[in-house]
């Protein structure tokens, strides 16, 4: 069962220096809220794990929270570079950032392969690429039906997976909904999981195309209205596009950016409420 | 950069590769798209011509209808007009992965005279990048399994390169023959869409072609921006400027997005 807790005591009892993290959310949803909680606790030597680093990662990269990182495609969604990650990579600043660098399908593929519990999942992928010879984590395989040559990835089995949802139930079954992304497959393939949610609720009443994950299946939960800021939650929260934009400004200069973590991360408080016991609702 | 020799054509460069990207796409074709050119090229042609084309983006949205140009492949008008969201997984094992899907659009920072694409990395040194791009994204099994890519670039000598740096998307790989030995099941990238004009491989060597130029545009004048020794068709054409009717089109997608995308409604 999914332990309702506070945001800064799930991600102390799940996250611990040298962990593998995915915190996934393609777009949407993503667990902006839960890495700055990450930040403050001052972990490090994490490899991150994500489709999509974009702003959330630029800011835990920029913070040295990362050793490692294994992606598919590091920008700022619709605006431009990300400059922390292109600083780490190219300058070793704060620290050097070792880079797994894969493709969307190959990564999604990885995380599936990890939910089934198997050790490397199978695709047409990658062949004629420079990826493959970047990393041992992909690799030609001959289908021993039909000897047609394909590509093998790795399964990706990480730590721990952090997401956003839009809600969950006092028992802890956690529902999502609009672009569901890879959470679900990332959730499963993680030995532990936090769940961010914007709202706890009595009933978790249908939604089409809703993703539900058991309580059973969940590690913890922790209520964070506006938990996925500047991305957003649909039905809930809107993208703040100003914040994409300023990002790129904020995000140029290390003097800058440090500053902006100073005031905006290290300075602010944890956020969201542990909301365990019923009345406590938003 | 100024470009072309005439007057001010009462178009931006943008507009022009815009325009014609969409002018190559029919109703009831399938397309996956990303955001920037080729989003706004699926979502004009949408508009003008081809009202039932059917829109993809890697977010999982299957026939995403927009009424205005969206910021991120993530946004909500996109789930909330598709046919149907997958999760990411599905998006490229069962709908891309088969060749279900007509046209790819993909941009590069680097493409070279076989169609090769890099958005991975400038430099010589994978380890030591002297300039780190965001990576592969969507776009290697894009070029490799849909039926037809469409690449939108900016053409300068550093974009329009002998040898890319990095293949992050295969085109036609060393030339004639490379796909079909790669497995690659897809046509690869048989329009290249710059700011000067219209590339197409040749059929017998695979080297991208000159066969349409923007009007005011000179031969000379795409040679100087092509890093490799640009070969012209025997039939180059002069492609249509945008018309008043594309213009106010294209125009109207961008004019019509509210303050707040995204936002809950």
């Amino acid at each position: 069962m999914a332990q309702i807790v506070t945001l800064a005591a799930a991600i102390d009892s799940a996250i611990h220096d040298r962990d593998s993290v995915a915190m996934e959310g393609f777009t949407h949803l993503i667990p902006h809220a839960a890495g700055h909680e990450v930040i403050r606790q001052r972990r490090h030597d994490l490899t991150l794990i994500r489709m999509t680093p974009d702003v959330i990662y630029d800011q835990m990269i920029g913070a040295g929270c990362a050793r490692k990182l294994v992606f598919s495609w590091g920008g700022n969604p619709g605006i431009g570079s990300l400059h922390r990650f292109r600083d780490a990579v190219e300058h070793a600043w704060p620290a050097p950032l070792e880079l797994e660098e894969h493709s969307h399908a190959g990564m999604a593929n990885r995380y599936v392969a990890g939910a089934s519990g198997l050790p490397f999942a199978v695709l047409r992928g990658y062949r004629g690429t420079g990826l493959t010879a970047q990393t041992p984590n992909i690799t030609e395989i001959n289908c021993p039906f039909t000897g047609e040559t394909l590509t093998a990835v790795a399964a990706l089995r990480p730590d721990v997976a952090v997401i956003h949802a839009q809600r969950c139930d006092r028992a802890g079954n956690v529902q999502f909904w609009g672009i569901t992304g890879v959470q679900k497959e990332a959730v499963l393939a993680a030995r532990r999981s936090v769940v961010t949610v914007e709202e706890i609720v009595d009933v978790l009443d249908p939604r089409p195309g809703a993703v539900v994950l058991p309580s059973w299946a969940v590690s913890y939960v922790a209520l964070v209205p506006g938990g996925a800021h500047p991305s957003y939650a649909l039905g809930y929260t809107a993208r703040d596009n100003d914040f994409y934009v300023a990002w790129d400004a904020i995000s140029r200069d290390r003097e800058r950016f440090s500053q902006w973590l100073a005031d905006h991360v290290y300075a602010a408080g944890p956020a969201g409420t542990a909301a365990a016991s019923p009345g406590a609702r938003p | 950069m100024t470009r072309g020799s005439a007057t001010a054509p009462g178009y931006v460069p943008d507009e022009i590769m815009t325009v014609t990207a969409a002018r190559l796409l029919a109703d009831r074709m399938t397309c996956f798209v990303g955001i920037g050119l080729p989003s706004a090229a699926a979502n004009l042609a949408r508009a003008a011509h081809a009202p039932d084309l059917v829109l993809i983006y890697e977010s999982g949205t299957i026939g995403a209808k927009p009424p205005w140009l969206p910021l991120s492949i993530g946004d909500g008008i996109l789930a909330e007009t598709a046919d149907t969201v997958v999760g990411v997984p599905e998006i490229f094992n069962y709908w891309l992965q088969p060749g279900r899907i007509d046209i790819g659009f993909l941009g590069a920072a680097q493409i070279d005279r076989f169609g090769n694409i890099n958005t991975t990395m400038i430099g010589a040194d994978y380890a030591a990048p002297k300039a780190r791009l965001p990576g592969a994204g969507g776009a290697p099994e894009i070029a490799a399994s849909c039926r037809e890519v469409i690449v939108i670039v900016r053409q300068t000598r550093r974009t329009f390169v002998d040898r890319v740096d990095f293949i992050t998307s295969v085109g036609f790989g060393d030339g004639p023959g490379s796909r079909k030995r790669l497995g690659l099941t897809g046509a690869g990238p048989l329009k290249i869409i710059t700011d000067l004009g219209v590339f197409e491989p040749d059929p017998a060597t695979s080297e991208l072609l000159l066969t349409g130029i923007y009007p005011g545009i000179s031969v000379p004048e795409v040679n100087q921006n092509t890093g490799w020794d640009l070969q012209v068709s025997a039939a180059l054409n002069t492609i249509a400027a945008p018309s008043a009717a594309e213009l106010g089109a294209l125009r109207n997608l961008l004019a019509t997005r509210p303050a707040t995308e995204g936002a809950a409604r």
